[in-house]
């Protein structure tokens, strides 16, 4: 017994971490050596950093600040880069991460400090595409249209969207020489205009997509967005069906004028 | 860059398919009857192709002005886009890479190819009835041969993905098996018309195309 508590407390585990003071200020790395506990995860290793912010070589450093909340890859917050690859820290499990764990901000998005991002941007253009459905009024419009099971089914996985950003962060073509609004917005088009009640404004966010230079005509079908999301959402069929709607509302517009 | 570019876009994806698209065909089929029959086939290929009507409208419309715009465009497409093959090696997106870096090369040979045969024919340097003799000149040089070999390929590969591409932005292939059979479909549009292209490029390269030259060679000699 006490020999395995032993070699527990021997094993460490290796962390690279690059790290921001401010939006504006140079990035730089640190390594961080902390000791291993079984079914760590990557937050759990931030917090051990954060009660002994010493690096690998013993010299004394700030705590690494991140952003963190539901702790089981629903709320998006905690995304970062773990060893190459956009995801959430809470479930990048250290025993199945090869070491040094290189951790870094998703620099898509601007960099607060440290690891921690602005997601403003995915909110934005939730608005800008209206992902919502209207039904405040000064009186009671009553029930609305029934949903078809079999539409509910896949309108379900669009609704995971937890605007973690991982899709923007693995699109090549969202990047400061583009405007491109990304691939979770376009999808949440396809749910909001799925739904009975939310297709009577289905036309509002099938423009928001088509009238400035951000919509959905930046996509250039890498795919790395369908591969990256950590909920499974088929964002590339959205895509494909919006811009098939888009497509449609198009030839439309004009005929009818 | 403010404006809308959706229908910039979609001009830009219409075009690459028709005319362009289709116009590559074209060009595959004319320079394979060099394969096929021979100068005498190539030669009445050329002619048949140059004795319709409207010839320079046809010309101007339906290939100069779409592959301005399409090329431009286009140029402006691969700049605003990042590559990150190295962190993603997924396949399409290679293909996605691999679509912006073609479509450069294609735009540089395009020009250059335009102006080693078209413009020198409006220059008088040589003739329609000349080309296929213009031609093998041009790809006996072993430097010539080799740019024309990628270039061919890349510029059939541009099509075929484009083609791809098209499928899904038009909202055609919508879910992942559509677009996984539209690939295989467009994968083999690329073979085809490569080998339709490689074959002409060696046929282009046999004497029988050089009997003209040597003729005019002689008579200068």
């Amino acid at each position: 017994m006490a020999d395995t508590a032993t070699a527990t407390a021997k094993r460490t585990v290796k962390f690279i971490i690059k790290r921001q003071e401010k939006p504006d200020a140079a990035p730089y790395t640190e390594e961080f050596e902390i000791p291993y506990r079984p079914n760590m995860n990557v937050i759990s290793a931030l917090m051990e950093i954060q009660r002994n912010p010493v690096k690998a070589d013993g010299a004394k450093t700030t705590p690494v600040v991140w952003e963190s909340n539901c702790l089981e890859e629903v709320c998006g917050a905690c995304s970062m880069v773990i060893n190459g690859k956009p995801r959430q820290a809470c479930s990048a499990l250290i025993d199945k991460l090869e070491q040094p764990v290189r951790v870094e901000p998703m620099s898509t998005f601007p960099v607060v400090r440290d690891l921690v991002i602005n997601r403003e941007r995915m909110f934005n253009a939730l608005k800008k595409v209206k992902a919502w459905i209207p039904i405040d009024g000064t009186y009671d419009l009553g029930p609305g249209p029934r949903m078809a099971e079999t539409k509910r089914q896949w309108a379900y996985e669009l609704s995971k969207c937890m605007t973690c950003g991982v899709c923007l962060e693995a699109c090549p073509n969202v990047n400061d020489r583009s405007s491109f609004i990304g691939p979770a917005p376009i999808s949440q088009v396809r749910l909001f205009n799925a739904h009975p009640t939310g297709e009577m404004n289905a036309h509002e966010r099938l423009e928001a997509l088509m009238e400035d230079e951000s919509g959905i005509e930046g996509c250039g079908n890498s795919q790395n967005c369908v591969r990256s999301c950590p909920k499974g959402i088929p964002l590339t069929t959205s895509i494909a069906a919006i811009n098939r709607d888009t497509t449609k509302h198009m030839f439309k517009r004009w005929l009818s004028f | 860059m403010k404006g809308n570019s959706f229908y910039a876009r979609k001009i830009h994806s219409l075009l690459g398919v028709i005319p362009l698209g289709l116009f590559i065909i074209e060009h595959a089929l004319t320079n394979y009857s060099a394969f096929e029959h021979g100068k005498e086939g190539f030669v009445d290929s050329v002619k048949g192709l140059h004795g319709l009507p409207l010839i320079f409208f046809l010309e101007l419309f339906v290939i100069w002005l779409p592959i301005l715009f399409h090329g431009v465009y286009g140029l402006y497409l691969a700049f605003t886009s990042n590559y990150n093959t190295g962190r993603y090696s997924y396949g399409r997106n290679w293909a996605f890479a691999l679509q912006r870096i073609t479509g450069v090369i294609t735009f540089v040979f395009v020009a250059w190819h335009i102006w080693q045969t078209r413009v020198q024919v409006a220059l008088g340097n040589t003739t329609n009835e000349e080309i296929g003799q213009h031609m093998h000149n041009i790809v006996t040089q072993p430097v010539y041969f080799t740019i024309y070999f990628i270039a061919v390929l890349a510029a059939v590969f541009h099509f075929a993905n484009g083609l791809w591409a098209f499928l899904v932005a038009w909202g055609i292939t919508v879910g992942p098996r559509a677009q996984r059979v539209s690939s295989k479909i467009c994968m083999g549009i690329f073979a085809i018309v490569s080998v339709l292209f490689l074959l002409s490029l060696f046929a282009f390269r046999s004497d029988e195309f050089a009997a003209a030259q040597t003729a005019v060679v002689g008579l200068l000699g």
